[in-house]
């Protein structure tokens, strides 16, 4: 199952010069840009590992490319997002997020009901892959 | 190989105007700008032309279908103090920019602190970060031999100019290195990194000015900060730049300048010394007179014979031998 988080995420993985575009559209509105990678996928975990600090005072995307490079190659099989950050008075939040690394094989996430007093049934998600340890997720050893 | 020939073949077909890219990239104006506001310094423009002349000739090439290797751009500026070395850089960051060199034409200015660390393992994460910045634009690296330091070797400045080489080697498409720095240290600094050296196409040399270019500086400086020159300050000044030449820590065109903002002072005194007398008039505002000039130490210093430094011009802490 594809995992659709964040902007773009209906459409085809973004191309190298896709992502670069998109990044010097966040550069020009003077965001600032950080990656941040997980193997734990699940909607409601926000906090995903920071990969290096995030970047400011960058010109160009191509800074920027590169470290999403060296984020994959450091973690092939991890799911790796960027984020834009607007710093502006009044809004100090993420403008811009999407995914830009996605593991070969994405098992999907399983539905859980519980059955509660009175019947009522309540709903959990649960990821398939974090059923294993971190790090051996998504066929890592 | 079969497919290259055909495309030479065709070329002359496909009209190439060397004009109209010539006009489309607006060099013509940097160009123009370079020779009306940076006085003397014909070599550095001459080698700024035959740059200018290879990307337009390239953008043609690539039109026509023919090869274009990236040229390698990285520089060396070297020249003594003041000769405009980071002016020069700014421009050519701009100039790069509109030939479609480098995309965004910024110019990021480092020196060794920017660039080195305090602690193993510090220099490298900082490097990369100013590379990163540096990125699409142009990275100035002032006083560059200050980087290697062979009286200390665990200096970290090594491992600084490594990685410099290896991004300039590998990037060269994303960014343009300008190294910059006085002549004999520079000299020094290329002979104990050869690589380094081999890896910059344009070592450029910045001369000093001569007496006729000083005063010509002076008066665009002038003009700059809407001055003019009393009726015989002309003489003055230029009977100044000949004695300010001659003694020490000169700067060239730094010099001029504090020399002038020095002479502003003296103009403001004096007239705040008049007060009370006529009303002062735009003219009066304006004019530095003689006298202004007169005032200074140099001519103190000149007329005893001993060439003390004038103690107004510090030198920039680190910048003199």
């Amino acid at each position: 199952m594809r995992l659709t988080q964040g902007a773009f995420s209906f459409l085809p993985d973004l191309t190298d010069a896709q992502i670069s575009s998109q990044l010097d559209y966040c550069l020009q509105q003077g965001w600032s840009v950080s990656i941040e990678y997980t193997d734990d996928p699940h909607p409601r975990n926000t906090y995903w590992e920071m990969f290096g600090i995030p970047m400011f005072d960058l010109k160009d995307a191509a800074g920027i490319l590169r470290e999403v490079e060296a984020c994959r190659r450091t973690f092939p099989e991890h799911y790796i997002k960027v984020n834009a950050f607007d710093a502006t008075r009044g809004i100090e939040s993420l403008r811009l997020s999407f995914i830009v690394g996605r593991p070969s094989e994405e098992p999907g996430f399983g539905l859980q009901r519980e059955e509660g007093r009175g019947r009522q049934v309540r709903y959990t998600l649960r990821s398939y892959a974090a059923e294993r340890p971190e790090g051996q997720r998504y066929g890592e050893k | 190989m079969n497919q290259g020939t055909q495309q030479i073949q065709q070329a002359p077909a496909v009209a190439l105007d060397l004009d109209a890219v010539f006009r489309d990239s607006d060099v013509a104006e940097v160009l123009e700008r370079l020779d009306n506001e940076l006085i003397g310094l014909a070599p550095v423009k001459g080698r700024i032309r035959d740059i200018c002349a290879l990307l337009l000739v390239d953008t043609l090439r690539r039109q026509a279908g023919l090869n274009t290797g990236a040229p390698s751009l990285h520089m060396n500026f070297t020249g003594n103090p003041g000769t405009g070395k980071t002016t020069v850089a700014m421009r050519m960051a701009e100039i790069l920019h509109r030939l479609g060199y480098v995309r965004k034409g910024h110019m990021i200015a480092v020196t060794r602190d920017d660039l080195v660390g305090q602690y193993i393992g510090h220099t490298a994460p900082k490097t990369r970060e100013v590379l990163k910045r540096a990125m699409g634009g142009v990275l100035f690296i002032d006083e560059a031999y200050y980087l290697y330091r062979p009286e200390n070797e665990r200096d970290y400045g090594q491992e600084a100019i490594e990685i410099l080489l290896q991004e300039m080697e590998n990037h060269r498409d994303d960014l343009v290195v300008i190294f910059a720095g006085y002549r004999d240290r520079m000299d020094r600094f290329f002979g104990s990194n050869p690589g380094l050296s081999s890896r910059i196409a344009h070592h450029i040399d910045f001369p000093d000015y001569t007496q006729t270019e000083l005063l010509a500086i002076a008066h665009l400086m002038l003009d700059q900060m809407q001055y003019a020159l009393g009726a015989d300050a002309e003489a003055t000044l230029r009977d100044y730049i000949d004695k300010r030449r001659h003694q020490a820590h000169f700067a060239n065109a730094r010099s001029i300048r504090n020399a002038l903002d020095r002479a502003r002072l003296r103009q403001a005194s004096r007239l705040f010394a008049q007060r009370g007398g006529a009303p002062l008039t735009r003219t009066d505002l304006m004019t530095i007179e003689s006298t202004d000039i007169l005032a200074s130490r140099v001519f103190a210093a000149a007329d005893t014979h001993c060439a003390i430094s004038d103690p107004s011009v510090v030198p920039r802490a680190g910048t003199q031998p």
